[in-house]
């Protein structure tokens, strides 16, 4: 199918988009790669007065190391963040979240910023911000504001960036040297939406949890921290014994979605299945356990 | 809700095409209809098929899922534009020998896109992808045929080629890292 009819606007200035923002309200779209956008725009799902395309906007691109965190501009595409040193070393549970979207030709123009807009409840970034306590700056007319992670994404395609604001960056706390983080999902294809998939940062104290944010996305309209599990793991270390339990913690924190792709029940069993995964992952990272970065993913 | 339309300038496979777009035309839709780069295939018009992927600016990307409005200043590069590239050149004779083709229609994509990988693999250096990288590479490009095990074995053999010899195509042909 083919879009409806719409305008265009090519912004190249932060300034011009929230200045378009401000002339069209709710009738204009930004589209930064588009790679869902345009679907939406093809499929006639979105109908939108306008397109502000903020493609050339380069000082919104970029991955920069100041010190105690990362800083990552929205319109930094995919494959950028996938094949970045810095987040690599800093961000690991960001570069190994990055090996499960999409596929290379969509990586090569989707942006961070995008996915996180978007909020898809099945995407992997959007947890992986809450997982890492992130915070997401935000700009509008009134100047720029900083959302953390938790309350940026608030349901099912909706966040906390206002009529007339858009998102500017991302800042990402550093992996310290007892942070760990791991994450996996369940999906029909590699490279799709998951039907349940996890995002864990944990600080470990040797093989004990300190402090853990286990993060299901695919489950609900939005990431869901999985507080209880986590009270139940602080200050105990990672024992089969104590994978027994786990399901009925899960399902303290989870009310999984009902739908075509799985129902509720087999969604708490795959959350079930990724914390058995990742939990061990995170108290020995050096046992046999499986794990994908994007060199990793050519030279396995 | 108007339909105006925009001037652009790009460069289509080394040529420089000025033209008048609608801002809704998809940059596929204009290299097939406009063009008449009939090369690129229009499949799912919604980022799943992958036969549409071109070359923007060097990286592969979904043909579909861009406007042309916005390939103003760009470089596109189409199936059609690849044609004398020695790694092209390899990949297009071993698909045919493995029979790797059947219908054709994602061959185009499915070639752009092992291009990419296996340039990637040399300029990266010296790893020895296993069939399972191959396969989440070509992940995002549907064959319908359910062809996908000859066409893994075609980027296989393609790669093993280059890899053993990185710093020299087969038959003397310059490096297929060198033009990126």
């Amino acid at each position: 199918m083919k879009a409806y009819p719409f305008d265009y606007i090519r912004a190249e200035s932060v300034d011009d988009v929230l200045s378009a923002l401000d002339r069209y309200g709710t009738e204009a779209r930004i589209i930064a790669g588009g790679q869902s956008l345009m679907p939406m725009l093809n499929f006639r799902l979105a109908r939108p007065e306008v397109l502000i395309d903020i493609n050339r906007l380069a000082e919104l691109s970029g991955i920069e190391d100041r010190g105690d965190h990362i800083r990552v501009g929205a319109l930094t595409r995919h494959v950028d963040v996938a094949r970045s040193p810095i987040i690599a070393r800093h961000v690991p549970v960001v570069a190994e979240a990055m090996t499960h979207v999409a596929h290379p030709a969509v990586r090569n123009r989707g942006t961070l910023g995008g996915s996180l807009c978007l909020a898809d409840p099945a995407a992997e970034l959007p947890a992986c911000m809450v997982a890492l306590g992130a915070d997401l700056v935000v700009a509008g007319n009134n100047g720029r504001r900083t959302v953390p992670a938790d309350a940026f994404f608030m349901g099912m395609f909706e966040t906390a960036v206002d009529d007339g604001e858009m998102l500017i960056e991302v800042l990402l706390p550093k992996s310290g040297p007892g942070t760990r983080s791991a994450m996996d999902e369940v999906a029909r294809r590699h490279g799709d939406y998951a039907i349940v998939g996890a995002a864990a940062v944990a600080e470990m104290d040797g093989p004990a949890f300190r402090d853990l944010r286990l993060v299901y996305f695919g489950v609900e309209d939005k990431p869901i921290l999985a507080r209880e599990t986590a009270a139940a793991l602080i200050g105990q270390s990672w024992s089969p014994a104590l994978a027994e339990d786990l399901k009925s913690t899960l399902a303290q924190d989870l009310s999984p979605n009902d739908d075509s792709q799985a129902s509720s029940a087999m969604r708490l069993h795959l959350a079930d299945v990724l914390a058995r995964r990742l939990l061990p992952r995170l108290a020995d990272p050096d046992g046999p356990h499986p794990s994908r970065t994007e060199n990793e993913s050519v030279s396995r | 809700m108007s339909d105006r339309s925009y001037s652009v300038s790009m460069t289509v496979n080394g040529e420089v095409v000025n033209a008048n777009v609608s801002a809704r035309t998809n940059l596929v839709d204009f290299l097939r209809q406009d063009l008449e780069l009939t090369g690129s295939h229009v499949g799912c018009e919604h980022g799943v098929c992958g036969a549409c992927t071109v070359r923007v600016d060097g990286r592969i990307m979904r043909g579909c899922l861009l406007l042309a409005v916005q390939a103003d200043g760009q470089s596109v590069e189409t199936i059609e534009g690849m044609a004398g590239d020695p790694l092209m050149t390899s990949l297009q004779d071993v698909f045919v020998e493995e029979n790797a083709l059947q219908c054709g229609f994602c061959t185009p994509a499915m070639l752009l896109t092992a291009h990419e990988f296996i340039s990637r693999v040399v300029e990266t250096g010296a790893y020895r992808p296993d069939r399972d990288a191959i396969r989440d590479t070509i992940s995002g490009n549907y064959c319908r045929c359910t062809g996908y095990q000859s066409i893994v074995q075609a980027v296989e053999r393609v790669l093993i080629q280059y890899e053993t010899a990185p710093t020299k195509a087969p038959n003397g042909a310059p490096n297929p890292g060198s033009d990126r």
